[in-house]
């Protein structure tokens, strides 16, 4: 799928000629730089590698300084593989112009750290009922974890209280309301995982 | 921010209303549909808050209807409003006003600022 790496702005809302309200999520998207094109032949696979966000030669490791440095271009912050790009040539330029009004994308973003978290909040329990009739201290708790002798043993992937959030999260066909080139700015309906400030990749 | 502000500016219409700010009392004139007919309807009331800013912002207006409150939220962007008409200002010393929400009668009164001509 082609994509571009953008960051999350935020959020206004929009009335639609109908008069409809329209929440939508604003992104600054690009411009990207092709930084590697990866071959069947050298690679064993095709893609193309596309770099976003300034960040400083001192913060930069040496390697990926070197790897900058063979696309032509300064350090970036984010590196992303996407494919269906394969006409371009490292050191091209990737922008917002590829996405048009109207049309859907998903896109992927690292989701809100929300820390230790139990399971009504995590996974959606109801909980135990009442707060009354003789309940004690047992609100939010989780109920059995399984049965007794047979299996003997709590089974794998039980839903349990744990970190949540700070996950990717791919949010899926979000209608493109507008499209910015000249500032890079691309406008989409709905909510996105993450952040404002966070870096998001849009893919078609 | 100012990518949102330029986004706001040029997706949602902008409309002048006349300034008012909480306890003043205001007439709204909103469009409303039934059907294919469109008719304009008017709410008039004391205004309670002005919250959020730009393009989501709105305004509470609460009025009595038979003895019971009413209170209706318009957001400043809806394309409903026809307009907007300030009836009087009124003295107030918070932004939001929500204590009116307990006292009826002689008690819910607003003094009625004296506008200083120049």
């Amino acid at each position: 799928m082609p994509g571009l790496i953008g960051k999350k702005l935020g959020m206004t809302s929009v009335y639609s000629a109908e008069g409809k309200n329209i929440p939508c999520t604003i992104i600054e998207a690009g411009p990207c730089v092709v930084t590697q094109v990866k071959k069947v032949d050298t690679d064993g696979y095709e893609a193309v590698q596309i770099a976003y966000g300034e960040r400083k030669e001192k913060n930069t490791p040496k390697a990926l300084q070197g790897h900058f440095k063979k696309s032509g271009t300064t350090p970036k912050r984010k590196v992303v593989e996407v494919d269906g790009l394969q006409d371009s040539k490292v050191g091209d330029q990737v922008t917002v112009d590829m996405f048009i009004e109207g049309e859907w994308v998903d896109v992927v973003g690292t989701s809100k750290g929300k820390g230790f978290q139990g399971v009504v909040k995590r996974h959606g329990f109801a909980g135990v009922g009442d707060a009354t009739h003789g309940q004690h201290n047992r609100l939010r708790a989780p109920g059995s974890l399984g049965a007794g002798s047979t299996p003997s043993r709590v089974m794998k992937g039980m839903k349990m209280a744990g970190r949540m959030g700070g996950k990717r999260v791919k949010q899926v066909n979000l209608e493109v309301v507008k499209v910015y080139n000249d500032k890079n700015l691309i406008v989409l309906k709905g909510s996105i995982p993450g952040p404002k400030g966070s870096y998001v990749v849009i893919e078609k | 921010m100012e990518a949102i502000k330029f986004v706001e500016n040029d997706l949602s219409q902008i409309n002048q209303y006349p300034e008012f700010k909480s306890g003043d009392t205001i007439t709204v004139y909103y469009k409303i549909k039934e059907g294919n007919k469109e008719r304009t309807q008017f709410f008039q009331g004391v205004v309670l808050q002005r919250r959020n800013s730009g393009a989501n912002e709105t305004f509470t207006i609460r009025k009595m209807s038979g003895g019971i409150g009413v209170e209706r939220v318009f957001p400043f962007a809806s394309p409903f409003i026809e307009k907007i008409e300030v009836n009087k200002h009124g003295n107030v010393r918070r932004a939001r006003i929500f204590y009116l929400r307990e006292r009826t009668g002689k008690s819910a009164r607003i003094r009625e600022k004296k506008m200083v001509k120049k």
